[in-house]
């Protein structure tokens, strides 16, 4: 690997600023949390794998499912788009870092701060265990005494800064980074859907912020915004927490689109087919997604009106999704296709994603989903939509990159095989969820009786579990193989169309040395498409932002704070204040160039 | 601007960045993030007590709407010394720029001390969080929006010290306009908050 972009020690990846390594650093921690989120969900499956089974107490289940869920949306899934974003954005817009490196820095390690500390629960006492939308009043102190519930308000604040930073530093990048001639409508769709993503947090994120407030002072000023008995609203909660939690599933999914817009024209050897539908159709998910949160509240009776409302728009949204999918289907129609492992993940995402979408259909419609709610069939859905769409998706993202990152190819074979285990396993482990669900097993339970219909298909799902662990395996394999002794990859293995592949792999610290200048939508499948060669020996090596410690400092205070909270130690609550105000204002003075 | 901006000028192509600089742009991404929030938190406010089951407590008979509507007057004050600030740099008057910016911050820090002498008077008539949804919401919001004139102080003194050390010139002064545009809103949310808090 090249020691220019990721030489120097230790010290010099706590204080780095520069994009590429927050990316890998993003990367390597949402890697460490997925497999946390995976075997938290391999002792559930144990668990469920018979009936009346022993394995896992009712509390511990508890604790697993909660954690799973907070894992997989918050610690795996997001920080690895984050990754992505990371690595991509500038290189994709023909820029040198983001518009704001050092912040850039403070979001990483104030996530990977507030992920060690919301698993830190599991060491002190209990992790939390009301379940990843924590409905009121199952977590008041009445019924959720102690700090368990605590660690999960305190941890998804901490998160909550992390993405509204990083959403922030995205937005400007992209609107005010880009290299000349690259103009909106000829942005790659990755960049495009990383630009909605981060408005989306932006501006849902807020919802579940004030939320986690209330219910923070609920249980520590005793206030009661959640307690009915003082006239509280429970109700309220699930508002907050959806109107947050929609859009929150098109943050989880627009990046994955993103992926996909580019993996299948590079691998089809065409231009992605009606390029401003798939953009436009991204902006419109976007926007419907925030009219259309009670479709998750079906069950608590806000009548027929709201219903049928909500119902509506949840429908609606399924037209420019299903837009996008004859966009993907269209540009492979008729291309050269490239059988590699990338464009298995995609053609796989397509599949399950559709699937994914049918159910959620199903559920749109409020009779149906009075049936379906709260049992194994939800599960299924988002997990054909989440697992089957977006890991597929980062997937098909991860062979596609990897080589740009480290400079070295990944295993054909050893892809392909990943792919297929893991298509089959994903399939045998959640397909059958759907006929549990039918069937009317809940979620959310711990076991379940013999002779209900329930033991065939739980055991071959426990059964599907374990094998879709074991490719997760093969992967991490064809990773090491692939840095211990991958082919190079070259600057474009792929002969791909964007500006990332115009560059050495991996790229030079400063990414571009003049900054190239864009004649249309992918550059370089256009004749002189990047025109002005990245590496012209006889332009000045650029200047970058010099590495800092304040970020890291800085991201340390809050998680004090917190700390504090939890043991209700005012002293160190100060002492978090105290950390936060002096790294800010040692930031602040700190030059960004020295 | 930093070294990884575009010079654009330097190209045949039309300049792709926006007029707004990257820390401006910034703070209006930011302020995007905080309206929704507070929205989040008068909706709520809306929501508990329009549908509160007993009756809501009249304006002035917990709280001591005139101290507090003077306080107001004293952050609408604040408002016009930080557009003084702004106007002086403009001018290229570095004196009347620290001295508006000082008046600004000391009048912030009066407006908390203010609150903190209200939140005091009410803790002392028993008056609580914990005091029915009134007292939550009462103390929420209000406590949200001092915390963020706080932030406001504080990096009001920053800018401060900055221009002291000579730190905005006529030319370029985005810091100066950058709290300004976050004092502003801060600002607009009280007048808010004063209204279906105190008043309605
Ligand atoms: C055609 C598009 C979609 C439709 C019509 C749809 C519809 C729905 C509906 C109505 C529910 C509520 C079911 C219930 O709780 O009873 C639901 C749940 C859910 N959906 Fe979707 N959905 C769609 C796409 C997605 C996507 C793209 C994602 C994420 C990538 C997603 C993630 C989820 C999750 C996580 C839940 C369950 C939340 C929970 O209860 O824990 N959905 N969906
Ligand atoms: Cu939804």
């Amino acid at each position: 690997m090249s020691h220019d972009t990721y030489g120097g020690g230790v010290r010099s990846w706590m204080t780095t600023v520069d994009h590429k390594r927050i990316g890998i650093m993003y990367f390597v921690s949402a890697i460490v949390f997925f497999f946390v989120g995976g075997l938290e969900a391999l002792l559930i499956r144990l668990q469920l794998g018979s009936p009346e089974n022993t394995l896992i107490s009712a509390d511990l289940y508890n604790q697993l499912f909660t954690m799973h869920g907070t894992t997989m949306v918050f610690l795996a899934v997001m920080p690895l788009s984050s990754a992505f974003f990371n690595f991509l954005i500038p290189l994709q817009i023909g820029a040198r870092d983001v518009a704001f490196p050092r912040l850039n820095a403070f979001s990483f390690w104030i996530f990977l701060f507030g992920g060690l500390f919301l698993n830190s629960s599991f060491l002190f006492g209990g992790a939390p265990d009301a379940g990843w939308f924590g409905y009121a009043n199952l977590t008041s102190t009445q019924y959720s005494p102690g700090i368990r519930v605590d660690y999960w308000v305190l941890g998804l604040q901490l998160l909550g800064i992390s993405s509204i930073a990083s959403a922030l530093n995205f937005i400007v990048t992209i609107i005010n980074l880009r290299a000349p001639g690259m103009r909106f409508m000829r942005m790659p769709p990755f960049t495009w859907m990383t630009l909605l993503t981060s408005f989306l947090l932006i501006l849902a994120f807020p919802a579940i912020t004030v939320g986690l407030v209330m219910l923070m002072f609920d249980r520590t000023f005793g206030t009661n915004f959640f307690n009915p008995a003082a006239g509280g609203d429970v109700l309220l909660w699930q508002h907050l927490f959806w109107i947050f939690g929609h859009p929150e599933v098109y943050i989880l999914i627009l990046p994955a689109f993103g992926v996909i817009s580019e993996v299948i024209p590079t691998f089809s050897r065409k231009t992605l087919f009606g390029y401003p539908f798939i953009i436009y159709s991204g902006v419109l998910i976007a926007f419907l997604g925030f009219g259309v949160w009670a479709h998750h509240m079906f069950a608590v009776g806000l009548g027929p009106i709201a219903n049928s409302v909500f119902s509506a728009g949840t429908m609606l949204i399924a037209i420019p999704t299903g837009v996008k999918i004859f966009n993907w289907i269209a540009t492979m129609w008729g291309g050269r296709l490239r059988m590699d492992t990338p464009l298995y993940f995609a053609i796989g995402f397509i599949a399950m994603f559709i699937i994914g979408g049918l159910s959620g259909i199903m559920h749109a419609s409020p009779p149906t989903d009075l049936q379906q709610t709260d049992t194994y069939f939800i599960v299924a859905h988002f997990h054909y939509v989440l697992f089957g769409g977006t890991v597929f998706a980062l997937f098909a993202g991860m062979y596609y990159w990897i080589p740009k990152v480290t400079g070295r190819l990944l295993h054909e074979g050893l892809g392909k095989l990943h792919f297929w285990l893991m298509f089959v396993s994903f399939n045998l482990t959640f397909f059958p969820m759907h006929f549990l669900g039918m069937n009317g097993m809940p979620r959310r339970t711990f076991t379940y009786l013999p002779g209900l219909g329930f033991d065939l298909m739980n055991l071959v799902s426990t059964a599907g579990s374990l094998l879709l662990g074991a490719s997760m395996l093969v992967f991490v394999w064809n990773l090491v193989r692939s840095f211990r002794r991958g082919s190079p990859a070259g600057r474009n293995p792929w002969n791909a169309a964007t500006l990332e592949w115009s560059l050495p792999s991996p790229p030079p610290h400063y990414n571009f040395r003049t900054i190239p200048e864009v004649g249309g939508r992918d550059p370089l499948w256009r004749p002189g498409g990047a025109e002005v060669d990245p590496e012209d020996p006889t332009a000045p090596e650029p200047v970058m932002p010099s590495p800092s410690g304040w970020p890291m400092l800085l991201a340390l205070g809050p998680v004090i704070a917190a700390t504090g909270a939890l043991l209700s130690s005012l002293l160190v609550v100060f002492v978090g204040v105290a950390v936060v105000v002096v790294s800010v204002y040692g930031w602040a003075f700190q030059p960004l160039e020295r | 601007m930093t070294s990884h901006s575009v010079d654009a000028g330097a190209s045949r192509y039309e300049p792709t960045t926006f007029k707004v600089k990257d820390k401006k742009l910034g703070m209006w991404i930011f302020l995007a993030s905080e309206v929704m929030f507070f929205t989040g938190l008068i909706g709520s406010y809306i929501i508990l007590r329009w549908g509160a089951a007993t009756p809501w407590p009249v304006p002035g008979e917990v709280l001591n709407v005139p101290i507090t509507a003077g306080n107001t007057f004293l952050l609408i004050c604040s408002s016009v010394t930080m557009v003084k600030a702004f106007a002086a740099i403009e001018d290229g008057n570095q004196k009347m720029l620290k001295v508006w910016l000082l008046a600004t911050a000391i009048i912030g820090a009066c407006f908390v001390g203010v609150q903190a002498y209200e939140y005091t008077e009410l803790v002392h008539h028993g008056f609580l969080p914990s005091s029915g949804l009134y007292g939550s919401t009462f103390f929420t919001m209000t406590g949200f929006h001092g915390f963020h004139v706080t932030v406001g102080v504080l990096c009001l003194l920053w800018v401060a010290i900055k221009a002291f050390r000579g730190g905005y010139t006529q030319a370029d002064h985005q810091g100066v306009e950058i709290i300004g545009l976050y004092w502003h809103f801060v600002d607009l949310v009280w007048i808010i908050l004063f209204t279906i808090v105190y008043l309605i």
